[in-house]
C-alpha cells in the first residue's frame, strides 16, 4: 500500500495496466514492481525448476524472481524485468513460467518431486537410451522448466546501435557517479554520464538523507540539472552498460522506448550504443546479498535496501507488518525508516551478539536468526532461532539484509578477478584490471554516502589528470558518513530448502551435494548446479553460493574465488545488438543501372554478391523459365542478345610497372599484350589454386584494365592491393576499382556488329576490330569503351559506357536487338550459354580446383613466376587422380542432370568412398536438345565416351551420363572469330 | 545518331528531409582519382601548378574555390569539380571516376546524430572539423565522409545508392523520434 507524502512518483498523473489480463493503477514514475506492491499483488512470477510462486525481492536489473513479459503478439518481450519496467497508460504485462495461471500453477507438482530434482538430475537420470535425450527428456524438460517465450512471430519493433565517444565514461549515477561526472563537466572534460534507472541519482533516490541541507533526492535532482545543461556533459538514462572491452570500448543498451506507449516512426525500442571513451570511472554501486535460510523464497522475503527503495523512491510499504533481519548496521536503517513512515515493524532480527538500538519502536532481538518461513503464495510468518529455542512471529513481510556485494563485474570483463575484502566480506575491484578504468565508491567498498563523494571526486581527479585536464575546485556536500559493520552470515543452519540462486532454484543443500561429489572448483560447482547460470548471471547468489562452497569444501573464500564475470552485465536483446539487419537491412543491394527496366521488363531478380542481376525476361505465353531462357539462348545463337554485365569487377591498373603486376599475379603472361588487345587470364591464390579468371585489356603502354568475376572481385581487389602494398611496395603503379563507374552490356549474336554500327558514331569491321580486340568509340558522343570478347562463344561484344548513361544505352541497345530478332538475356540464358562452350564460373573453379584440374595447366607459363606456382606444384595438386574437367551428358532413360550431384562407376554402390566425381553445373541446351553439364571426374580427360551413374542424394535422381569434351558447341571457336 | 540521357545515381529517392536533417543529391561534376605512383613531390606540385590545390595529407582535404582534392584512401586523393589537367598523368595514375560515386550533402541539426548511428567514427565538431575527411563504412557500405560548409559530403559507390539512402532515412528517423 502507498504511505501519504513519499515518494517521487506523480500523483496526480494516475497510470492504468494490466497484469496477467486484471487491471491495477499506478502512478507516474512507478514500475511494474512497485506498483503492483502498492496494490498488494505480491506474487509476480513461478521459479525455473519448482515453480515456486515468487514475489519481487529486489528493486533493481538484478531482479531473479519478477520476470514478466510486456506486450503481445509480435511485440511481446520475455524475461522483462518488473523492477525495471516503468509502467504506461496501456501497458499489458504477464506472468511466465506458469500454467493455467500464475496462482494455481499446474507444474507446481516439481516442487513436490524436489528430493529427486536436485543438482546433478538430469545428468544421473538421462542417461539411457542414448536416443531419447534430444527426442524425448530435452523437449520435456525444456517445457517444463523455463522463463518466457518468443511470440514466434517476427519481432516488428525498430532498433538502434549507435556510436559515442568521450573523454571520460561515468558509469552509474548515485552519489559516486555524480560527483565524478561534476568534477570532470565542470573542468570541461567531455562526459558521458550513464544509468541504468530512468531517474539518475542512484541510492540518493532510494534513501532518506539528508545532502548539505536538503533531502538526497533533491540534491541529485540539482547536480543532474546541472549537469543536463553542460554542453560537454551527455546524460543517458535509462542506459546499463553492459560490457567492457579492449581499447576503451564498452557496450551499452539504452530502453528508449520500452516506457512509452506511444512510439513514432521509426523510433527504436532499444538502443545499442558502443561508447569509445578515453577514461573510465565505474560508480556502478553494490547489491545487497540475501541470507539463505529454509524457504527464503515466498513472496514477500525482500532485500532490506529494496523495501527502502519501495518507501522511499515510490512511497509503498511492502507489508503491514515487516520483520527485519540482518547480519549489519544497514540493516537496522530500514527497520527505523519503516518505523518512522509508520509501517509496524514486528521485529528486527540481528544474528549478532549484544546489538542494542537506542529508543527502537519494536522489539530487536539481537543474537538472533531466521531459520523458516511459512506461507505459501504470501509470507504469513517467520520462524526465529534464538539461544532459548525457536519461536514465531507473524510478518506479511521479511527484510533481509546479508551485507552488500560491490558490483565489480565490469572490472573483470577483460579476465581480471576481484581481490576479496574480508572487512566488508566481499569482494572488491582489482585495480588496473580495465585499464583506464577506475572503480569508486560502493562498487569499491565504500557504502557512506560522504565516503562515495569523496571517492566520486577524487577518481575524477585522477581521471582528469590523465586527460591532461586541470581539476576544478568543489565544494563538498555534507552527508551522513556511518561505519559498516557486519558479522558474515551466509546461510542459516537446519533442514529444509535454503535458496541461493533464487532464478534457478539452487540451494543450498545443491551446493553441498555438488562439493559432496567433487566438483569442488568454483566453475565445476557453477556447472553442476547451474547456480548464476540464470538471467540474473548470479548477482544475487554468487558470493553466497562460492562462501556456502568454501565452507563445504572446507576452504577460504578467497582461496576458492569466483566464476568468470562475461559481458552483458545485464540481458541484451539480439534484435538490438542486430539492429538493422532484420530483412533487407542485412546487406547492402547493389543495383545496376538497367535495374529498373529489368523489373520493368518483369525479370525475377537473382542475387549474385550483393548485386541484384535479371534471371530471365518472361514474355507473352512462355509458363516456364525454361521457356524464357531457352528463346534468350536463341537470341544470343541466332540473332543478338543484351546482357548487363556491369557487376563484373573492373579493376584500372596503371603506371611503369603495371605489366610486371600483371605477369605475377596472372598465371599467364601480359606484358606482351599489345595496347588495344584483351587477354584472358587465369590468377591463383599463394595456395596454388585457382582464386579467379577473367579477360584484362591493354589500354595504353602502361594502362591494363582487368575484369574479375562478380562473386571475386572484392577478394581479387584486395589481393592486388596486398601485392602492391605488401609485397611490392616500391612498384611504380596503382589499382583503382572502376566498377562503379562504367555500365558495361554485352551485344552477342552473329547480329551484333549490325547492330552496334547502327549506334556507334563511327562503324567497325572484322578488319579494324577483331576477336579480343579492345578501344575506345564515340556513341552518340559520348566516349565509351568496346571490347570483342564472348562468354558465349558468339561474334560478341562487350560495351562499356559511363553509368550515368547506363539505363538509356540498355533501353536502346534493347530496342535494336528487339528489332532484329533478339532481346536482353538474362542470367540462366547467360548460364546455358557458357556452359554449351565449357567456360567457367565459379561453379568451377570453386576454391578447389588447380589450373589443371580446369584443363589451363598450358596457360602457366615456364618463362616466369607468378604467385601460387610454387604451391601448384606440390604432388597433392599434381596428383592425376584429381578430377578433371569433362563435360556430361544424359545416355539413360533419365534425362535430367543435376548439380552437385555425385558420379559413380555404374556398378559402385553411390556411398562416398566410391565417387569418381561430381556435377558443377548443369542446364538445358536448346542447341543439342538435352541437359548438358560439366563436372569433375578422376582422370576425366582419358575418359571421354565412358558413362557413369550420376546420382543426386538430396534431390533423388539418378541418371546415366557419358564423359565428354566440356565444349558442347562450336569447338574451333569460328563463330567468336567472324 | 544515338542521344543517351544521363541519370543520377538517386533516381527520385532525394531530396530527403526527416526532422532537422535533410539530405540532398549533389552533382560535384568531374570526380578523378590521382593515385600517386612514387613520386608525391611531383604530384603536390603538379596539382598546385594546375588546379592551384595543395596536395591533402591524410584525412584532410583542400580546396580553391569549387574546385576541391579530398584524401581517399592510401596514397590516393579525388579531385573534384574539374577535368584533370593533362600534365597529371605524367606523375599520377589519373582515372575518372566521375559516374562511380553517388554524392549525398547530409546537413541539419542532428546530421551528426544520424552519423552516430552508422558510421563508426567520431564525427562531432570538435574532432572532426571543416575539411576533416576520412574513409570508413557507412553501415556495410564503403564511404567517404567530409565536413564542409553546410555539413558532411557523403560518397558511396553509385550500385548502393539506394540502400544508403535507405539507410539515412532510417536513422534520421529514430533521431527525429527522440526530439
Amino acid at each position: 500500500m502507498r504511505i501519504a507524502g513519499r515518494g517521487m512518483i506523480d500523483r496526480r498523473k494516475p497510470v492504468s495496466f494490466t497484469f496477467d489480463g486484471r487491471r491495477y493503477s499506478g502512478f507516474a514514475g512507478d514500475t511494474v514492481a512497485s506498483a503492483l506492491l502498492a496494490n498488494g499483488q505480491r506474487l509476480m512470477g513461478r521459479s525455473f525448476k519448482y515453480h515456486r510462486p515468487r514475489g519481487v525481492l529486489t528493486a533493481g536489473s538484478e531482479e531473479p524472481n519478477a520476470l514478466v513479459t510486456t506486450g503481445v503478439g509480435p511485440a511481446s518481450e520475455p524475461n522483462v524485468r518488473a523492477t525495471t519496467q516503468e509502467i504506461y497508460e496501456g501497458l499489458a504485462v504477464r506472468s511466465q513460467n506458469a500454467w493455467p495461471s500464475l496462482d494455481f500453477d499446474v507444474m507446481a507438482v516439481n516442487d513436490l518431486a524436489s528430493p529427486y530434482l536436485g543438482a546433478g538430475f538430469y545428468y544421473k537420470t538421462f542417461m539411457w537410451p542414448r536416443r531419447f535425450w534430444e527426442r524425448v527428456y530435452e523437449p520435456v524438460i525444456r517445457r517444463a522448466a523455463g522463463l518466457g517465450a518468443l511470440s514466434g512471430q517476427p519481432n516488428a519493433d525498430a532498433y538502434e546501435k549507435a556510436y559515442a565517444f568521450c573523454d571520460l565514461l561515468v558509469i552509474g549515477a548515485g552519489p559516486t557517479g555524480l560527483m565524478a561526472a561534476l568534477a570532470a563537466g565542470r573542468a570541461g572534460a567531455d562526459v558521458i554520464l550513464a544509468d541504468e534507472d530512468a531517474v539518475m541519482g542512484g541510492r540518493l533516490n532510494a534513501e532518506s538523507e539528508i545532502v548539505e541541507g536538503q533531502p538526497g533526492q533533491a540534491w541529485a535532482a540539482e547536480v543532474v540539472a546541472e549537469l543536463a545543461a553542460m554542453d560537454n556533459v551527455r546524460l543517458m538514462p535509462r542506459t546499463t552498460v553492459t560490457g567492457a572491452y579492449d581499447g576503451g570500448m564498452f557496450g551499452a543498451l539504452e530502453r528508449v522506448n520500452q516506457h512509452r506507449a506511444r512510439r513514432g516512426t521509426g523510433a527504436p525500442l532499444e538502443c545499442f550504443w558502443r561508447i569509445a571513451a578515453k577514461q573510465s570511472i565505474l560508480a556502478a554501486g553494490a547489491l545487497e546479498r540475501p541470507v539463505a535460510f529454509a524457504n527464503n523464497d515466498r513472496p514477500g522475503i525482500m532485500m532490506a535496501g529494496a523495501v527502502r527503495v519501495y518507501l522511499n523512491r515510490w512511497g509503498v510499504a511492502p507489508g503491514k507488518q515487516v520483520a527485519v533481519f540482518g547480519n549489519n548496521d544497514d540493516a537496522h536503517r530500514t527497520a527505523r525508516e519503516l518505523a518512522a513512515a509508520g509501517v509496524h515493524v514486528a521485529a528486527l532480527i540481528d544474528c549478532r551478539e549484544g546489538v542494542r538500538v537506542q529508543g527502537a519502536a519494536y522489539p530487536v532481538l539481537s543474537g538472533a536468526q531466521v531459520c523458516n518461513a511459512s506461507g505459501r503464495k504470501e509470507l504469513e510468518a517467520v520462524t526465529i532461532r534464538t539461544a532459548s529455542g525457536e519461536h514465531k512471529i507473524q510478518a506479511d513481510c521479511l527484510a533481509i539484509s546479508g551485507g552488500w556485494n560491490p558490483s565489480v563485474h565490469l572490472t573483470c570483463h577483460l579476465n581480471g578477478r576481484p581481490t576479496w575484502n574480508a572487512d566488508i566480506q566481499a569482494f572488491v575491484p582489482t585495480p588496473g584490471a580495465v585499464p583506464g578504468m577506475r572503480a569508486a565508491g560502493a562498487c569499491n567498498g565504500v557504502f557512506s554516502t560522504r565516503g562515495c563523494f569523496v571517492a566520486g571526486l577524487e577518481a575524477a581527479t585522477a581521471a582528469l589528470e590523465a586527460l591532461g585536464r586541470k581539476p576544478v575546485a568543489i565544494n563538498f556536500p555534507e552527508a551522513e558518513d556511518a561505519a559498516y559493520k557486519l558479522e558474515p552470515l551466509w546461510a542459516v543452519a537446519g533442514k529444509g530448502r535454503a535458496w541461493l540462486d533464487f532464478q534457478n532454484d539452487v540451494c543450498v543443500k545443491d551446493v553441498a551435494q555438488a562439493a559432496a561429489e567433487n566438483f569442488r572448483s568454483v566453475e565445476h560447482m557453477k556447472r553442476y548446479t547451474t547456480q548464476g547460470m540464470a538471467p540474473d548471471q548470479g548477482k544475487n547468489s554468487n558470493v553466497t553460493a562460492l562462501a556456502v562452497l568454501a565452507d563445504a569444501t572446507g576452504r577460504g573464500i578467497a582461496e576458492t574465488g569466483t566464476t568468470t564475470f562475461r559481458p552483458p552485465y545485464t540481458p541484451v536483446s539480439i534484435a538490438a545488438m542486430g539492429a538493422g539487419g532484420q530483412g533487407k537491412g542485412f546487406a547492402p543491394e547493389r543495383f545496376t543501372t538497367s535495374h529498373a527496366a529489368s523489373l520493368a521488363m518483369k525479370a525475377p531478380m537473382v542475387e549474385a554478391g550483393l548485386w541484384y542481376r535479371p534471371s530471365y525476361f518472361p514474355r507473352g505465353q512462355e509458363r516456364h523459365w525454361r521457356q524464357s531462357c531457352d528463346r534468350e539462348v536463341g537470341f544470343v545463337r541466332n540473332a543478338v542478345g543484351i546482357c548487363d554485365v556491369s557487376t563484373l569487377g573492373k579493376i584500372d591498373i596503371q603506371g611503369p610497372d603495371a605489366a610486371k603486376l600483371l605477369d605475377l599475379v596472372y598465371v599467364n603472361t601480359f606484358s606482351s599484350l599489345k595496347v588495344g588487345k584483351v587477354r584472358y587470364g587465369l590468377m591463383l591464390r599463394e595456395d596454388g589454386f585457382v582464386m579467379d579468371d577473367g579477360t584484362c585489356a591493354r589500354l595504353g603502354d602502361q594502362h591494363y584494365l582487368m575484369t574479375t568475376t562478380t562473386g571475386a572481385a572484392g577478394q581479387v581487389m584486395r589481393h592486388l592491393e596486398f601485392v602492391t602494398q605488401c609485397l611490392h611496395p616500391e612498384w611504380q603503379v596503382h589499382v583503382i576499382s572502376v566498377t562503379d563507374h562504367w555500365a558495361q552490356f554485352a551485344v552477342a549474336g552473329p547480329k551484333s556488329r549490325d547492330l552496334l554500327n547502327g549506334l556507334l558514331d563511327a562503324p567497325i569491321d572484322n578488319a579494324s576490330f577483331p576477336f579480343m580486340a579492345c578501344g575506345a568509340v564515340q556513341l552518340g558522343g559520348v566516349e565509351a569503351r568496346l571490347f570483342r570478347i564472348s562468354f558465349s562463344g558468339e561474334h560478341a561484344y562487350e560495351i562499356a559506357v559511363p553509368a550515368r548513361y547506363g539505363a538509356a544505352l540498355f533501353d536502346l541497345l534493347v530496342a535494336r536487338a528487339e528489332a532484329m530478332g533478339g532481346g536482353a538475356y538474362g542470367m540462366e540464358a547467360l548460364n546455358v550459354l557458357r556452359l554449351e562452350k565449357g567456360h567457367l564460373t565459379h561453379a568451377e573453379i570453386d576454391g578447389r580446383a588447380t589450373a589443371g584440374d580446369v584443363g589451363m595447366e598450358a596457360m602457366v607459363s615456364d618463362a616466369k613466376d607468378c604467385i601460387g606456382k610454387t604451391m601448384s606444384e606440390r604432388p597433392g595438386l599434381r596428383d592425376p587422380k584429381r578430377g578433371q574437367l569433362v563435360g556430361l551428358r544424359p545416355v539413360g532413360a533419365v534425362k535430367q542432370l543435376t548439380a552437385g550431384a555425385f558420379l559413380f562407376a555404374p556398378g559402385d554402390e553411390a556411398i562416398r568412398e566410391n565417387a569418381q566425381g561430381h556435377t558443377s553445373s548443369v542446364g538445358f541446351s536448346p542447341d543439342i536438345g538435352t541437359f548438358i553439364g560439366l563436372g569433375f571426374v578422376t582422370r576425366g580427360r582419358q575418359r571421354h565416351g565412358e558413362r557413369l551413374r550420376m546420382v543426386d542424394h538430396l534431390r533423388e535422381i539418378e541418371a546415366e551420363v557419358e564423359i565428354c569434351a566440356p565444349v558442347f558447341v562450336d569447338p574451333e571457336g569460328g563463330r567468336a572469330r567472324g | 545518331m544515338a542521344e543517351l540521357k544521363a541519370q543520377n545515381p538517386f533516381a527520385d529517392l532525394l531530396p530527403l528531409k526527416i526532422g532537422g536533417v535533410s539530405v540532398d543529391a549533389r552533382d560535384l561534376g568531374h570526380l578523378t582519382v590521382l593515385g600517386d605512383l612514387g613520386n608525391r613531390a611531383a604530384l603536390a606540385e603538379a596539382l598546385e601548378q594546375a588546379h592551384g590545390l595543395a596536395l591533402p595529407e591524410p584525412l584532410r582535404s583542400t580546396e580553391n574555390g569549387a574546385t576541391r582534392c579530398i584524401w581517399l584512401g592510401s596514397s590516393e586523393v579525388l579531385l573534384i569539380g574539374t577535368p584533370p589537367d593533362a600534365a597529371l598523368t605524367k606523375v599520377a595514375a589519373v582515372v575518372d571516376v566521375s559516374d562511380g560515386w553517388a554524392a549525398v550533402q547530409l546537413s541539419g541539426v542532428g546530421a551528426e546524430d544520424v552519423l552516430a548511428r552508422l558510421v563508426p567514427v567520431d564525427v562531432r565538431t570538435s574532432v572532426f572539423e571543416r575539411g576533416h575527411t576520412l574513409r570508413s563504412q557507412l553501415r556495410e557500405m564503403p564511404v567517404s565522409i567530409t565536413r564542409n560548409e553546410g555539413g558532411f559530403l557523403l560518397l558511396v559507390p553509385r550500385s548502393v545508392a539506394a540502400t544508403m539512402v535507405q539507410e539515412l532515412r532510417r536513422a534520421m528517423e529514430a533521431v527525429a523520434s527522440r526530439r
